[in-house]
């Protein structure tokens, strides 16, 4: 992945296949670390797989053996002097949660932040997403119900939102 | 946080707009009567730039004031041709194409979305949308 936002598009998939009709985003910089953390209500995964989940040669797919996506960015973290952990329970979600220590020589960049929240919001409409960003100068949430509400039945794919949305983050990060 | 209030009020206006332009028979975030495009954005996906082919569809459709859907799904099985996306026009079967960068999305648009003129690169197989698959 070249950059960290790419990371956030990345797992949030795994969500979306476990099920989840929720999924918190959250991203919080203090100092030079950020923290990401992604939570969802999905099925969830027993503690076997949980253990198996960081091994790139091990998939919950059947097309293929190999599943890079955690593996890429555990690499990615511990790079740069951080850490990934995940954290499930079956029938009740998982939390991914990656630090990423930003001033390290060895950090990807992180992407365009903004237009990739934008693309989770707009891109699965079925999905509640919460996006919380916290940084020393405040912090700003914003959610899928919230926007939803305020479209009254206007298709939240419609790609003239997904632009709105895109530049409301920019404001805001 | 009054930026986001007046950022809601906006928003709010927008739809008042878009409103007057789509019809809408029902409240639906897959309504059949307009395009629907599908962007296969897993790890094999993103890799290969389909979040910028997502962004720049997104961005010609706004500017061409074309009314779409456009979601995102995850791998559809065809990581050799990744970025895939899958394009119904209302009424037709569904299509997909393989190695859509930001130069055929374009072409994709003006042919396909715009004309029904079909497009090189795509992925023939017998199917109904990537989500029953």
């Amino acid at each position: 992945m070249k950059d960290l936002s790419m990371h956030i598009l990345d797992i949030v998939e795994n969500s979306v296949k476990a099920g989840a009709t929720q999924v918190v985003v959250d991203l919080n910089y203090h100092d030079d670390v950020l923290e990401m953390t992604i939570r969802d209500n999905g099925c969830g995964m027993d503690t076997e797989t949980v253990k198996k989940v960081l091994d790139p040669y091990s998939t919950s797919r059947t097309t293929r053996k190999v599943g890079l996506g955690l593996p890429f960015l555990k690499m990615n973290a511990e790079q740069t002097g951080g850490a990934v952990q995940v954290e499930s329970e079956p029938g009740r979600g998982t939390l991914v949660s990656a630090t990423f220590v930003t001033t390290h020589i060895d950090c990807v960049p992180q992407g365009d932040i903004p237009a990739t929240l934008a693309l989770l919001i707009t891109g699965h409409p079925d999905i509640n997403f919460r996006i919380r960003i916290a940084k020393s100068t405040g912090s700003f949430e914003i959610s899928s119900e919230e926007i939803k509400e305020v479209l009254d039945g206007v298709p939240v794919s419609h790609p003239r939102v997904n632009v709105f949305i895109r530049n409301m983050l920019k404001e805001e990060i | 946080m009054s930026n986001k209030v007046k950022s809601l009020q906006d928003l709010r206006k927008m739809r008042d707009e878009l409103k007057g332009k789509i019809n809408l028979r029902e409240k639906s975030d897959n309504p059949d009567n307009l395009v629907q495009i599908k962007v296969s954005m897993a790890t094999c996906g993103i890799a290969s730039g389909a979040r910028e082919t997502m962004n720049y569809i997104i961005d010609d459709l706004d500017n061409q004031a074309i009314d779409a859907v456009v979601t995102q799904t995850g791998c559809m099985g065809y990581c050799y041709a990744e970025p895939t996306i899958e394009v119904t026009l209302p009424g037709e079967e569904p299509v997909i194409i393989g190695n859509v960068d930001t130069k055929k999305a374009s072409e994709i648009i003006e042919k396909y979305i715009k004309n029904g003129e079909l497009v090189d690169g795509i992925i023939p197989d017998t199917y109904k949308t990537i989500d029953n698959k």
